[in-house]
């Protein structure tokens, strides 16, 4: 039980900003509830029946002083094989009633009207985020209201992948031809960190989850930024004018450019973000640079190709999305 | 015996599992619409079992004679239901267009029958084994019990086919 | 073997056979005896691969952010350690211990089918073999060829063309179909040498445990692996013939794949677990010097966990978006299967319980079985709670839990049974000594991977990565778990040290060193080609128990 205490300190920084003992969302408090429960009865079965396997080792062993008879055979007895059939399946019963509550409490829960709704779409190896009805399209760091519930459909858009924000709520798989549902209803603003939960291919490890819970006012005044179009210091810049004649533009969206591709994430407000790559690297110049010349150095097995740029391409490119805020 | 068939059926239950759960599911092309409903081929394959149950009765007697007419029937019914499923196909391919990579349909229905049609011409195979044993008049009376196993083989497909049918051509359409 | 011994008869010596005649013989030998022997020698040389492949992953992982292999690599050592561990080392070790022990057991000279036999053994280890051409076959020049890459499980659309352009999909699909086809062969022998070859008086409720389990793991291979042979057939018309069973795009199913699978996947982790009993089964009567506890229950109990097991498969699926009911069904099955499971350790407990217990080897290994197989069985329990899953799933705690099983349950156990029979197949004892040395080394490095495994688990590691952040607190455990690898590497090469020097050089073993009572041990040690003289008649589970006490026998109380 300690142990369980030691990992769920809410109040101080936990052992880790993923532990499943330090809910701050519904959900995983729920689901914490559910398994102190469980623990308790499995821990209880563990120390009794270990404990007798023990005593047993220790009391029933040859001695040196051994007279060489065979000991008492017996056979069975019915009345300890029933009790030890019997006491099981109370357990079993008590355990399923239990969990039967937290699935219908977590996987039907209603969804109250005018709750807000983020469509979530896995790629290899990203995250999309859409807020329909709010004509915000963003990738890789998924901002949410505090104190409310958010619905999250989860889609996706090549292969199987798997959200899972500790903290926040158990794992949903986000499988193609397959839409999911899942919720989280945060109590306490902060930066929440997860990653993929189901192999996907080569960079599975570095989809990482990074979700910021905030005020609703800070919430509504991301919401506002993002849903207008791309603000950029320089129009005419020599950057923007490789970007729109390179491939670049197949792959990303920057609102009201012609760029509209869908494969990779939308970079309309890319320096919005703290992170790129999926949370892999911090969000500056430098790495922006590095990315863009070879996204293999930084995650090898990415999909995006080196784009085979010169350095002052490369120059250029850079400075026009570091003005894309 | 028993066990090789207890195996084989698990197998055509996943694939009949697969074919029911696709069903209706295909985004386009041909449905199952275009099936004829096999009777003729059907009532042939499920006469074969009759007769090679009447071929195994006559060895158990010892009329080798007999045996191998009947026998021979067995494997001329089974041959007739694999011919007749080749001209469906070819039916379905050149003129619906349907084939294995057209759509779920597709893919579930030449799959299920298919694997049915491969285990038919496995028990042919099997089954022409054993007259080329009678021809050269290997096959005695004591081999009765053998002989037997092999159309216990050939009953498994035959009730394979009916749930096949059932679920394909019945069920389905 | 004494079939190829080079004293001949009245003392003579005649000259050694060449060496070719031997390899011949062996090759072509459907004898159950050295089948099994070729199934273990199989198996333990895939064990030491997959070892290696497991230590290279422990490595990579002993910090965050190492780059001792890259992610390609990685992703293909985690898919060919599961299979091999599953496929081509467990299985492998099981049946041959099945072919080897339930014709001695049951009084017969041979399986039923010995050619059958032979022909699934080769199957089996092609399969293997072929699964490992991979490495240089293929495409073979990125760094580790074009090894299966895709998880042991295939998880569908990762496994169609799109997403794995290539072979190494096919070396895992093609590997495991044959040798999946040498698995129910295998099975169809062992189903019915025990049904049609059992000795005169040997009723189905007097054979020894160990026929029994077999008998119901050979059940669930037939019924289990077909579905695997299914889904994979159908992999290979999506990948060759333009099929869409699991293509997403054309409105298949990633799911359906899931289902198939699993409806394989955890009848066959019984298949494995099965045996395992069935060691523990034979060995803790013996070293505790009582008859085993609740006979008719601990068959009842295997028949139980063998239907049960057939309908708990989607508990792999928690996280999958199944409705509620769904979810349900599933937790109330898995939590179901716990009953007869936690009823057989109990009966172990008994079987100990005022007997005199002896701390051989095989006893050891049994008792930190016991241990073990209560906790991996305890962290299931967790696992089956559906919400707690949907934490727990796919992350390091699932693989804690599962190695916890099958290293700590199913592996101890056949070290048990490598110790206990090892007399019995070379007619000479193994060192105890080197035994204990393997024994401890073998639990310490155990306890220290496998326990702390579960800490990353309920700190949100998932699994299958190939590195990981800092500062999400998973460095330290995952620094422990690996140096846990080097103390197990360790108790492995005691234990073939122990093999390998034993089998030349140990000490004479008599027919019965254990004093033990099932029919193995009333033969020779090692037995003769046709193993029983004349066929022995038998009254009661213990036959040889009957022997040594006609006063007070078993058949009196059964």
């Amino acid at each position: 039980m300690s142990i369980i205490a030691a990992l769920g300190q809410a109040a101080q920084p936990p052992l880790s900003p993923t532990n499943i003992f330090a809910p701050v969302s519904t959900p995983a408090q729920s689901i914490f509830e559910l398994s102190l429960l469980v623990l308790a009865v499995v821990g209880a079965i563990f120390v009794i029946v270990s404990g007798l396997l023990a005593y047993a080792s220790v009391k029933f062993r040859k001695r040196k002083d051994d007279d060489g008879r065979e000991p008492a055979q017996v056979y069975g007895s019915s009345q300890v094989e029933l009790a030890w059939t019997i006491t099981p399946v109370v357990i079993v019963l008590v355990l399923f009633l239990a969990t039967a509550r937290v699935i219908f409490s977590v996987q039907d829960a209603p969804r109250p009207p005018g709750s807000l709704e983020v469509t979530v779409i896995g790629h290899q190896f990203w995250w999309e985020y859409r807020y329909p009805g709010l004509n915000v399209v963003t990738a890789n760091e998924l901002h949410l209201p505090v104190g409310e519930p958010t619905f999250l459909t989860l889609l996706s858009a090549d292969t199987d992948h798997s959200f899972w924000v500790p903290r926040l709520a158990g794992k949903t798989d986000l499988i193609p031809n397959h839409p999911n549902k899942m919720w989280v209803e945060p109590r306490e603003t902060g930066l929440y960190l997860g990653q993929c939960a189901q192999y996907c291919g080569t960079q599975h490890a570095k989809m990482l989850l990074r979700i910021y819970v905030e005020s609703r006012e800070d919430f509504d005044r991301w919401i506002h930024e993002q849903a207008a179009a791309a603000r950029t210091d320089d129009l005419s810049s020599e950057g923007r004018r490789i970007f729109e004649r390179t491939a670049c533009i197949n792959c990303h969206t920057v609102a009201g450019t012609p760029a509209n591709g869908r494969f990779g994430p939308d970079l309309t407000h890319l320096m919005s973000r703290e992170t790129i790559g999926s949370g892999i690297a911090r969000n500056t110049p430098e790495n922006l640079r590095a990315w863009i010349q070879r996204p293999d150095a930084l995650k090898p097995g990415s999909l995006m190709p080196p784009m085979g740029l010169t350095d002052q391409q490369l120059d250029a490119v850079t400075a026009y999305l570091a003005s894309l805020r | 015996m028993f066990s090789l068939i207890a195996a084989e059926a698990a197998i055509f239950v996943i694939f009949v599992v697969a074919y029911l759960f696709y069903l209706g599911k295909s985004i386009s092309g041909p449905t199952p619409s275009v099936l004829h409903v096999p009777v003729f081929l059907t009532v042939c394959l499920l006469s074969s079992s009759w007769t090679i149950h009447r071929a195994v009765a006559a060895l158990r007697r010892g009329e080798i004679g007999s045996f191998a007419r009947w026998w021979t029937s067995t494997i001329v019914l089974g041959a007739v239901f694999l011919g007749g499923t080749a001209r469906e196909w070819q039916h379905l391919i050149a003129d619906e267009g349907l084939t294995i990579r057209t759509n779920l349909f597709g893919t579930t229905y030449y799959s299920l029958v298919g694997l049915h049609a491969f285990h038919v011409t496995a028990g042919v195979i099997a089954l022409t084994t054993v007259s080329l044993f009678t021809l050269f008049g290997q096959l005695k009376r004591e081999h009765a019990a053998r002989v037997d196993l092999v159309s216990l083989y050939w009953h498994f497909v035959d009730v394979v086919w009916i749930a096949v049918f059932m679920v394909v051509y019945v069920v389905g359409r | 073997m004494s079939t190829t011994d080079s004293v001949g008869w009245a003392g003579t010596r005649i000259a050694p056979r060449p060496f070719v005649d031997k390899l011949h013989e062996w090759v072509t030998t459907v004898d159950h005896k050295r089948l099994g022997i070729l199934y273990f020698a199989f198996g333990l040389t895939f064990l030491l691969v997959g070892g290696i492949e497991a230590a290279v992953m422990r490595l990579q992982l002993i910090r965050p952010h190492n780059d001792l292999v890259t992610p390609q690599v990685f992703n293909q050592m985690f898919t060919m350690h599961g299979t091999t561990m599953i496929f081509f080392v467990v299985m492998p070790i099981l049946f041959g211990f099945a072919n080897y022990l339930v014709p001695l057991m049951i009084g017969a000279r041979d399986m039923a089918f010995p050619r059958l036999n032979a022909f699934s053994f080769w199957l089996s280890a092609f399969g293997g073999l072929f699964l490992y051409f991979s490495f240089v076959g293929g495409y073979g020049l990125y760094g580790a060829g074009t090894a299966p890459d895709v998880g042991w499980f295939a998880y569908a659309p990762l496994t169609a063309k799109t997403f794995s352009p290539g072979h190494s999909t096919d070396f895992w699909t093609l590997s495991l179909l044959v040798s999946g086809f040498g698995s129910i062969g295998t099975a169809i022998n062992i189903i019915a040498t025990t049904l049609c070859m059992r000795c005169p008086g040997m009723t189905l409720g007097k054979m020894p445990l160990l026929v029994w389990l077999n008998l119901v793991m050979a059940g669930l291979v037939i019924l289990a692996l077909s579905p695997l042979t299914a889904a994979q057939l159908m992999l290979l018309v999506d990948r060759y013939l333009g099929g869409h069973f699991f293509d997403t795009q054309a409105g298949g199913s990633a799911v359906i794949w899931m289902h198939f699978f699993w409806v394989f996947g955890h009848p066959e982790v019984y298949v494995l677990i099965l045996p395992s009993f069935a060691f523990a089964s034979e060995i803790i009567p013996v070293f505790s010097r009582k008859a085993m506890f609740g006979y008719p229950v601990m068959v009842a109990a295997t028949v139980a966990i063998g239907f049960i097991s057939m309908s708990v498969w989607a508990h792999h699926m928690f996280t999958v978006g199944m409705s509620s009911g769904g979810n349900l069904f599933f937790v109330l099955s898995t939590m179901a299967i716990a009953v007869p499971t936690g009823i057989k350790i109990f009966n172990w407990l008994a079987t100990m319980w005022g007997g005199k217990i002896y701390f051989k080897a095989p006893m050891l290994f049994c008792i930190a079985f016991l241990f073990q197989f209560l906790l991996a069985g305890l962290t299931g329990v967790m696992l089956g709670s559906a919400p707690f899953n949907w934490q727990l799933g796919s992350s390091y705690f699932v693989v804690a839990h599962f190695h916890y099983v099958i290293v700590g349950g199913i592996l101890f156990t056949v070290f048990a049974a490598f110790y206990y029979w090892f007399p019995k197949v070379t007619g000479r004892m193994y060192s105890e000594t080197l035994a204990k040395v393997h024994f401890w080394l073998f639990v310490i490095g155990f306890h220290l991977t496998f326990d702390f495994m579960h800490v990353p688990g309920l700190l949100g590691m998932p699994r299958r990565i190939y590195t990981y952040e800092p500062g999400r607190g998973w460095d330290t455990w995952n620094f422990i778990v690996t140096i846990g690898v080097f103390f197990q590497a360790a108790g492995v090469l005691a234990f073939v040290a122990n093999m390998i020097r034993s089998y030349f050089r140990g000490r004479r073993a008599g027919s019965d060193p254990w004093d033990a009572w099932t029919l193995e041990w009333s033969t020779t040690s090692p037995p003769p080609e046709y193993n029983y003289a004349s066929i022995p008649v038998v009254k009661s589970r213990r036959p040889l128990w009957d022997l040594k006490h006609p006063e007070d026998p078993d058949w009196k109380y059964e």
